[in-house]
């Protein structure tokens, strides 16, 4: 009998629970990635994940949890998926907590539950305030168990370049590039599961990993695999501003008690300690009464940015809000969030537990992704899955902080499932494609590089991906006006002429990271492409999408998904109804009784 | 017009395994905040060293840029420690580069550590679970068990400490502290505990817990306070209980 192979790209949550599911049902699994699995960036999730246990007796259930991620997400989400989620999760903690996480525990022994953004019970389990690196441990132990026996086999230090697709349209593996030897080569598999993350470089500087570029993503995209809600992107509003990257500085520490307040006289002269209650603006607290500091991180990234930029009340007249947790008990900080206070002191010098933090709002996910079917994870072209932050299903208009690591989870374990079904279900597996499709995607790859390793040009890539970063920074993150986003895409446009003159000042073939990043960067700018068309077009605000010309959410128009396409080389935006079927959208007021 | 601050930067190179080292120097603007990283990123972009030679770009490995990825991991002024933590202004300058020394070098500053990945499975550091359908809670876990535990788990497999350990040479296979400190977490766990002497007795033999010579550097290298000494005072009594209850019994 034949013996299906499954691909999976991507070591992250999603990758290696697509992974173990995989090697689970006994098909064999080639696992790329560009760092060893463990290094991968879901080790920087810190504040924990989400599942209506209601091990607080608080009547918390799994229709709430749902109720709140689509309320949350502004009615763009798909909900009967969101809706398994929510009632898989339970049993997502269970199976985390078999394979032996370290969570945090109540005096009983039972795992302890800490509060989270726009929701209103105790339904965040948490592993201190480094849950993503717990749970990615816990899930890269188990894949080194199947790598050990035999089930499992390793390709890290590798990058993904291209799908190999057939003449009948049908994914048929991969082609990849060793980052040592910079040498191509094809893969066939039946099926290939895509869980390649995030997309924060395309911004420059963002809370993400530097891996986190949505190149593959973008390569996808350009081969017929299309693209969902790309415009939906969210600013976390506590990072720590810093030149390399924006330090996210989690949810968590106001799930704990942590407040945010400025000074109310912009010329205070006072250290933020001997400034009384009086004197201290708790703006969150006092636009939302009921969700408090606690309110969605689209909702709170849009009121610091009112406080600092239209009420002129940032810390110093510095972009940058207060983030306080001094009054919280120091062996409660040092039990549930020593992780992120550590990152504050050792990158700042100042003692957290001592002073308030200065944080402003940083890039930080991508709600939209890969288009995927509402069922298990499968994309536009046949054989190809994607899950996990790089695909769109689950967080609409704006995710819900907890909710990213249940969804990677999930959505990784459902893709598995769904990849052995269909290579399973394949009277003749990739083997039976001709070798020419191989040939001729390794052949095109090549070429692409050779061309960048000979030719002779004026530009630098990391000068143009900094200009990138800063553009869309600027105008495609938390305010979008339209002349903006026209001419940020006019600049886009530039780049891409730019980028055809690039010299690489590394020509070597063993280990040449300018290569690799040359040709992340060619991706990444048709992907930012992606995001401000539909920003763009989408001439409502909804969620993380905030447009001052059209403020209001308008669902008689823009109650749908966007669905960019990749035709004739260029970009298509279609769209397409979101299934509302299971709750009736409502009007989304977190300053007023949900 | 007052001179711009400068930040002088030593990096060794080197092409390849089997090329010969050379060092380069790089002179550098000052910028606040500034860690190592950023400056292999200014010299990414215009690689030219301080006498105005072109070079390449510094191969280096790096992710999360947070201390908690493990990639980033080299010598800074002599010292193995995360290049993204590591701030220009608490250094000397000028401030040296080097990759670590205990694993075989890649290009420049990237090393492969895969021997310590390849220790993990040795060790079969994990919870070996029946599936992953659905079976129910894992078992209780008492807060103490829990604190113990989860400093343990705070890993992040650096190689800092192999590069500090004087046993961990090419005469010697030692697994080194992290590998015996993950065996300590995965013993400590109720389920973890069911096959600890499987552990110990992958901990006994060449390069196991009895090459550690007490030098006690690892834990003063460990970039996340991780308690290793502690984890091979106790891994070591475990292991020799076991083979003194395996003499015993015959």
């Amino acid at each position: 009998m034949r013996q299906p192979k499954i691909i999976v790209v991507g070591g992250g949550l999603a990758g290696l629970m697509a992974t173990i599911r995989a090697a689970e049902s006994g098909i064999p699994v080639e696992l790329f990635s560009i760092v060893p699995v463990k290094r991968s960036h879901s080790v920087c999730a810190q504040g924990g994940i989400n599942a209506a246990k209601n091990q607080k007796g608080e009547g918390d259930t799994t229709d709430k949890h749902f109720d709140d991620t689509i309320y949350g997400g502004d009615f763009l989400a798909n909900q009967p998926l969101v809706k398994r989620m929510c009632e898989a999760a339970p049993g997502i903690i269970d199976l985390l907590d078999r394979m032996g996480v370290m969570f945090n525990r109540t005096p009983e022994g039972l795992l302890d539950y800490r509060r989270f953004g726009g929701t209103l019970y105790h339904r965040t389990a948490f592993a201190g305030a480094t849950t993503g690196q717990q749970l990615l441990y816990a899930l890269d132990e188990q894949v080194r168990r199947h790598e050990a026996e035999g089930r499992v086999k390793k390709f890290e230090g590798w990058t993904f370049l291209s799908a190999v697709i057939d003449g009948g349209g049908v994914g048929r593996g991969v082609c990849a590039m060793d980052l040592r030897t910079m040498e191509l080569k094809t893969f066939p598999a039946d099926a290939a599961i895509f869980a390649t993350g995030g997309i924060g470089a395309i911004f420059g500087r963002s809370t993400n990993s530097v891996v986190c570029t949505g190149s593959a993503q973008s390569a996808l995209f350009q081969q017929g695999v299309d693209y969902a809600n790309g415009e939906f992107i969210q600013v976390h509003p506590t990072a720590i501003p810093g030149e390399d990257k924006l330090r996210l500085m989690s949810e968590s520490a106001r799930g704990e008690g942590g407040r945010v307040w400025v000074p109310r006289n912009p010329a205070e002269k006072r250290r933020p300690k001997d400034i009384p209650q009086s004197d201290r603006f708790y703006f969150l607290e006092e636009w939302y009464p009921k969700y408090g500091n606690l309110v969605p991180r689209d909702i709170a990234t849009r009121a610091i940015h009112r406080i600092v930029y239209q009420e002129k009340l940032g810390v110093d007249g510095q972009a940058a809000v207060y983030l306080d947790v001094t009054e919280i008990p120091r062996e409660t900080l040092n039990r549930k969030l020593e992780g992120i206070l550590e990152i504050y002191e050792k990158f700042l010098g100042v003692d957290p537990r001592e002073e308030p933090m200065k944080v402003f709002p940083g890039m930080h996910y991508t709600m939209g992704g890969i288009w995927v079917n509402g069922e298990d994870q499968a994309t536009a072209v046949p054989g190809i899955y994607a899950a996990g932050e790089c695909e769109y299903q689950y967080h609409g208009a704006n995710r819900l902080g907890a909710n990213s690591l249940v969804s990677c989870i999930f959505g990784g374990g459902l893709a598995g499932s769904a990849a052995v079904k269909f290579a399973k279900s394949l009277e003749k597996g990739a083997e039976a494609a001709p070798a020419s499709v191989f040939e001729a995607e390794r052949k095109r790859q090549e070429e692409k590089n050779r061309k960048l390793l000979t030719q002779d040009g004026s530009e630098n890539p990391i000068t143009i991906w900094r200009e990138l970063g800063d553009l869309m920074t600027e105008h495609v993150t938390v305010t979008r006006v339209n002349k903006n986003l026209q001419a940020a895409d006019a600049k886009i446009l530039a780049l891409q002429e730019r980028y055809k003159k690039i010299n690489l000042s590394d020509r070597t073939k063993w280990s040449n990271q300018t290569l690799n990043f040359a040709l992340e960067l060619e991706n990444m700018l048709i992907l930012a492409r992606v995001i401000t068309l539909g920003a763009l077009a989408r001439n409502e605000s909804r969620g993380a999408h905030y447009k001052p010309e059209f403020p209001d959410r308008d669902d008689a128009n823009w109650l749908k998904t966007t669905r960019a396409k990749w035709v004739n080389n260029d970009i298509q935006l279609t769209y397409e109804p979101v299934d509302i079927s299971l709750i009736k959208p409502r009007a989304r007021r977190y300053d007023a009784v949900k | 017009m007052a001179e711009t601050k400068r930040v002088i930067v030593k990096v060794k190179r080197q092409a390849a395994p089997k090329e010969p080292s050379r060092w380069e120097e790089f002179s550098l603007n000052w910028r606040p905040s500034m860690n190592v990283i950023i400056c292999l990123r200014d010299i990414a972009e215009n690689p030219v060293t301080r006498d105005g030679k072109k070079t390449t770009p510094i191969t280096y490995d790096s992710n999360c840029l947070e201390e908690i990825c493990g990639s980033c991991a080299m010598l800074i002024n002599g010292k193995a420690r995360m290049a993204c933590s590591a701030l220009v202004d608490q250094l000397d300058q000028p401030i040296r580069i080097e990759p670590l020394t205990k694993f075989p070098l890649v290009r420049d500053l990237a090393v492969d550590r895969q021997f310590m990945f390849e220790s993990l499975k040795r060790v079969k550091a994990w919870i070996p679970i029946d599936g992953t359908y659905h079976l129910g809670e894992g078992p209780r876990v008492s807060p103490e068990v829990q604190e113990k535990g989860y400093p343990l788990s705070n890993c992040i497999t650096c190689g800092n400490c192999l590069e500090v350990c004087p046993q961990v040479n090419e005469h010697n296979q030692f697994v080194g502290a992290a590998i015996i400190s993950q065996v300590r977490l995965f013993n400590m766990h109720p389920t973890g505990a069911m096959n600890k002497s499987e552990r110990l007795q992958a901990l006994m033999g060449p390069g196991g817990v009895q090459e550690c010579a007490n030098a006690q550097n690892c834990v003063h290298a460990c970039p996340k306070g991780i308690p290793l000494t502690e984890s091979i005072a106790e891994v070591n009594r475990d292991a020799w209980k076991q083979a003194l209850l395996g003499w015993l019994l015959g």
